[in-house]
């Protein structure tokens, strides 16, 4: 009885664990998913490798024995007949495990059904790239943090690295790929349905890789069409020129905004910042409040982050804050 | 006298023996001293004393992390604590506290009066004493190595990390390298020549095998982190580019030069732990080790596969998919010699009579470590689960599993069961029995619940997670266990205190068992064995009572050596005496070479070249002095005492 509470409150506990967010074993797509059912199968015989071991180490301890004081015990032969039962288990459940891992790995790498989109996603201290390739140049785009995809299809990327080694990760839709300067790997990502996942740089970068979050969103496909349209479009049609002005003073060295002559590449491209989820790379929801909070104080938000202390003006503050979010 | 029960040798023979083998008094000799007992004390110590250090940074990173966005520290403070609580623990606690062990023993099990080379020996522990104290002068500098104890580059590169960190980690290793190379080639020849005749391969105490194995591992693994480490600082200081891509470098070379040393050094860690319990988990059952030949067969191979395997630590770096299926095989593969030891020591234990004293305690309790560490090997070594479990949490409760497991609790049940030999007097029972229980609960609630937040994708080396994760209360939970895990380390620091001066006085074998430290008195005389004993089996101190073979040791007739500072040599393979080894006096070269290599890496790390050649002119001076010709051995013909 005991034993069945303790069973069932092992597994809601790792039930819990696949529904975090980022919870891998549960896939939220092909990819995810089959190294989920290979997580589990391997989880299953891992613990019951422990209870069994455990329950024979117990065992062995306090069994019941004849009381004498003597050195030595028992017929070695026999004990080591046991070892060799237990060694063939162990040999066939490696060998199974291989064959499995092997199995999952093919699958993985299985690419006959075509991408639909190919995107180039460069990791850099600390924050993502985002840039959508088509094969019509004048269609390509540059976005950061967020990495939409359009669901039920093949996504293509290419991971890169400006500076250090990051690791791409979404654990609900697939496994960790390292971006490593000089190199390009490439993954095929896959959400069955709309939604948003979560992502995380996996490789210690330096002193904000902890900071260092993107999100997926997959868009039904029509709806992946829209977005991409509009991200072609100016980001804002009833242009600021105040705002535009303090823009280019303090911000355009670094950052790009089309429609605008600012085109810095060091920081994230802005256009449309305002439709993007967070800030700095997945730590602060994108709001009013906190992109103020950012363009004052970014070094104490994200100590070392490459975004400077701008040293502005309360007003200019506010003007930045309503233009940036402005940008839908 | 408890000296002459055990040891036949006439007390006016003894007298000069001691004479001839005692290391000077005053400072002098606490400088000169090549005694290997005394060295392994001093590696015991140094060694704990630097486990205590990593713990203090591990409990303070705990405390940052028991609760999401907390900002006790900055993040490079937080770095630089992670990385040095890896660099301590691993470099500088665990395969130097095995060092200690085996320095302390290995003469002892083996019937000699000493290691190999005993001056090398004294080397071995200053180089590393001094380049833990080089690793750690960054701490009051404000610039400890902040790249993680795996330093990948090119985050370590000049351009990245503009200060002395990674100049003091990359210097830092390769000088420790020296103490660690020298140590283990001590080993291998000690093995080869320095065992007492009879002392057969078959016959070889696990332990001994454990170390072995790690010594000629070590020989092939630590140059390869050496090299890596030298031509970081090559690309730092001197602007190559083995690892800049801007120049055609290639930042993969030092992951595979890192991790190609990194795994068999983690096996290093291990074996020796192994061997312990091996050893000393029989005498608790009352019986010989079931299943020596395999155990000892699945030591040493356990060690070659452990040099193919590397590429797990870097499945997903995008290396074709061929190469990761092989290393994933072999991953597995690793597994089986592994369980034949589990199931070796399950047997033993089955079939004998278990006597619940504090070191059964930590070994029992390590087994079942040992195979929850096992099975969450068994999950990373399959590559595409490994994809979603790498650098998550998952890996450090693993990794903990491991170290701690196999590593800290046979140390610590090695401690209790050999404390008496060493000091002469027993550890207290019953806080031992604490000391146990506190750290089996702390070291459970401290890392398994990581488990499962690795599970849940809790990123690993990050100062700080957010809230949304989910894993705040497992996180707080973690951080009680790890302070409770650290009470259980202070009960046993308090223990070793009070039981120094007040334990129950021990005799020379006070838990009956089988191998020939436990001949002599404790602590053990300057020269170990008044004559050389003879081997005839794997457990000389129990051969009238298991009757295997009606051989028997010789351990009170033998040759006495007393010509001189003298031990016997042997042949490798058979145990035949050999030859005659003259061994060392007191010597003050060690001191002064290890002191000459800090003053050249000192130079290095401030790029001075002044300060560079005047230490290798004074380390060149003493190894001159060093390796003057001198008698090493005699094949006169010895006396025979009985």
């Amino acid at each position: 009885m005991k034993r069945a509470v303790a069973g069932l409150f092992s597994l809601l506990m790792l039930s819990n664990c696949a529904r975090a967010p980022l919870g891998y074993l549960d896939g939220a797509g092909p990819a995810a998913r089959s190294i989920a059912s290979l997580g589990w199968g391997l989880l299953g015989i891992s613990v019951a490798v422990c209870l069994i071991t455990g329950a024979l180490l117990v065992f062995s301890i306090f069994r019941r024995r004849s009381q004498t004081d003597g050195l030595g015990g028992g017929d070695d032969r026999s004990a080591l007949r046991w070892i060799g039962v237990g060694l063939s288990i162990t040999t066939v459940l490696l060998l199974a495990s291989a064959v499995w891992t092997l199995w999952t790995v093919r699958g993985l790498s299985d690419t006959s059904r075509a991408a639909a989109v190919t995107i180039d996603v460069t990791g850099q201290q600390w924050w993502w790239e985002v840039r959508y390739r088509s094969d019509t140049p004048s269609r390509e785009f540059s976005t950061a943090n967020d990495l939409v995809i359009p669901a039920g299809v093949p996504v293509q990327l290419n991971l890169r690295s400006r500076d250090v080694v990051h690791s791409f990760w979404v654990p609900k839709l697939a496994g960790k790929m390292d971006m490593i300067p000089g190199q390009t790997n490439r993954i095929r990502i896959e959400a069955d349905r709309p939604g948003i996942y979560r992502g995380q740089c996996s490789e210690f970068c330096g002193m904000q890789h902890a900071q260092m979050a993107f999100f997926v969103i997959a868009l039904a496909p029509a709806d992946f069409q829209t977005w991409w349209n509009h991200q072609l479009e100016p980001a804002r049609s009833d242009p600021d020129a105040a705002a535009q002005q303090t823009f280019m003073e303090h911000c355009a060295a670094c950052h790009a905004i089309r429609g605008l002559s600012a085109g810095g590449i060091l920081g994230p491209n802005l256009s449309h910042f305002g439709s993007r989820r967070t800030i700095a790379a997945g730590i602060l929801p994108n709001d009013s409040r906190n992109i103020a909070l950012w363009l004052r104080d970014s070094q104490g938000v994200k100590p070392g982050s490459k975004m400077p202390e701008l040293h502005l003006a309360a007003n200019e503050v506010d003007t930045l804050t309503a233009y940036l979010e402005g940008l839908k | 006298m408890t000296i002459e029960a055990v040891q036949g040798l006439p007390a006016n023979e003894r007298r000069r023996l001691f004479d001839i083998w005692e290391t000077a008094p005053g400072l002098y000799g606490w400088l000169a001293t090549v005694d290997h007992k005394k060295i392994g004390i001093r590696y015991l110590c140094t060694a704990f004393f630097f486990l205590i250090v990593g713990g203090v940074e591990a409990l303070t990173m705990r405390i940052q992390l028991a609760q999401p966005g907390l900002k006790l520290l900055s993040p490079e403070a937080y770095n630089q604590l992670f990385s040095m609580h890896g660099v301590t623990m691993i470099f500088l606690y665990a395969l130097p506290m095995l060092s200690g062990f085996s320095n302390y023993l290995w003469p002892l099990l083996l019937g000699s009066r000493d290691m190999a080379f005993p001056r090398l020996n004294a080397l071995s522990y200053w180089v590393y004493l001094f380049a833990g104290i080089f690793l750690y002068i960054s701490f009051p500098l404000g610039q400890a190595p902040n790249g993680g104890w795996f330093n990948y580059v090119p985050n370590t590169e000049l351009q990245y990390d503009p200060g002395i960190n990674i100049d003091i980690y990359s210097l830092g290793l390769i000088f420790l390298g020296i103490s660690t190379v020298v140590g283990s080639a001590n080993f291998v020849v000690t093995l080869l020549r320095c065992r007492a005749p009879g002392m057969s391969v078959n016959r070889l105490p696990i332990l001994v095998w454990g170390t072995l194995t790690a010594s000629v591992a070590n020989l092939l693994a630590v140059p390869a982190v050496s090299l890596a480490c030298f031509l970081l600082w090559m690309d730092r200081r001197y602007y190559t580019h083995f690892y800049a891509i801007s120049g055609g470098g290639q930042p993969l070379l030092w992951q595979h030069l890192f991790w190609v040393f990194g795994h068999p050094w983690v096996y290093a860690l291990v074996l020796p732990g192994m061997g312990i319990v091996s050893d000393a988990l029989p005498v608790f059952c009352r019986r010989p080790l079931v299943g020596y030949t395999l155990v000892a067969i699945s030591t040493v191979s356990t060690m070659i596969l452990g040099f193919g395997v590397w590429v797990h630590h870097m499945f997903a770096t995008g290396l074709p998919i061929v190469a990761l299926s092989f290393f994933s095989a072999a991953s597995f593969v690793i597994a089986i010699p592994s369980a034949i030891a589990v199931f070796a020591w399950i047997a033993t234990i089955w079939t004998g009579r278990p006597q619940f004293k504090t070191p059964f305690l930590f070994f029992a309790g390590f087994v079942l470590l040992f195979v929850i560490g096992g099975v969450s090997g068994f999950m990373t070594a399959s590559v595409a689960l490994d994809w979603q479990l790498t650098d998550t949490y998952f890996i450090v409760a693993h990794l903990h599993y491991v170290l701690l497991g196999i590593n800290v609790f046979p140390v610590v049940g090695g401690i209790h069961f050999w404390f008496p030999k060493i000091t002469g007097r027993m550890m207290d029972e019953r806080l031992g029995k604490w000391t146990f229980w506190t750290m089996f609960v702390g070291f459970n609630l401290a890392f398994f619940p990581m488990h499962l937040i690795g599970l849940m994708g809790m990123p690993r080396r990050v100062y700080t997670y957010s809230a949304e994760l989910g894993v705040g209360g497992y996180n707080l939970l973690i951080s009680f266990g790890a302070f409770l895990f650290a009470a259980g380390i202070l009960l046993l620091l308090i223990n070793i205190i009070r039981s120094r001066t007040e334990g129950a006085v021990a005799g020379p074998n006070p838990w009956d068992a089988p191998t020939l430290e436990w001949s002599v008195s404790s602590p053990p005389p300057p020269y170990n064995f008044a004559v050389i004993p003879v081997i005839a089996s794997r457990h000389p101190l129990w051969e009238d009572r298991l009757d295997e073979t009606p051989d028997r040791s010789t351990i009170h007739r033998g040759l006495v050596l007393d010509e001189g500072k003298e031990t016997v040599g042997i042949t490798v393979l058979d145990a035949e005496p050999d030859v005659i080894l003259k061994m060392p006096a007191d010597s003050l070269l060690p001191l002064l070479a290890a002191l000459g290599m800090m003053v050249i890496f000192s130079g290095m790390l401030f790029i001075n070249y002044w300060v560079m050649a005047a230490g290798a002119l004074w380390t060149g001076l003493v190894l001159l002095v060093w390796l003057a010709p001198r008698d090493h051995a005699s094949t006169e013909r010895p006396t025979v005492y009985g």
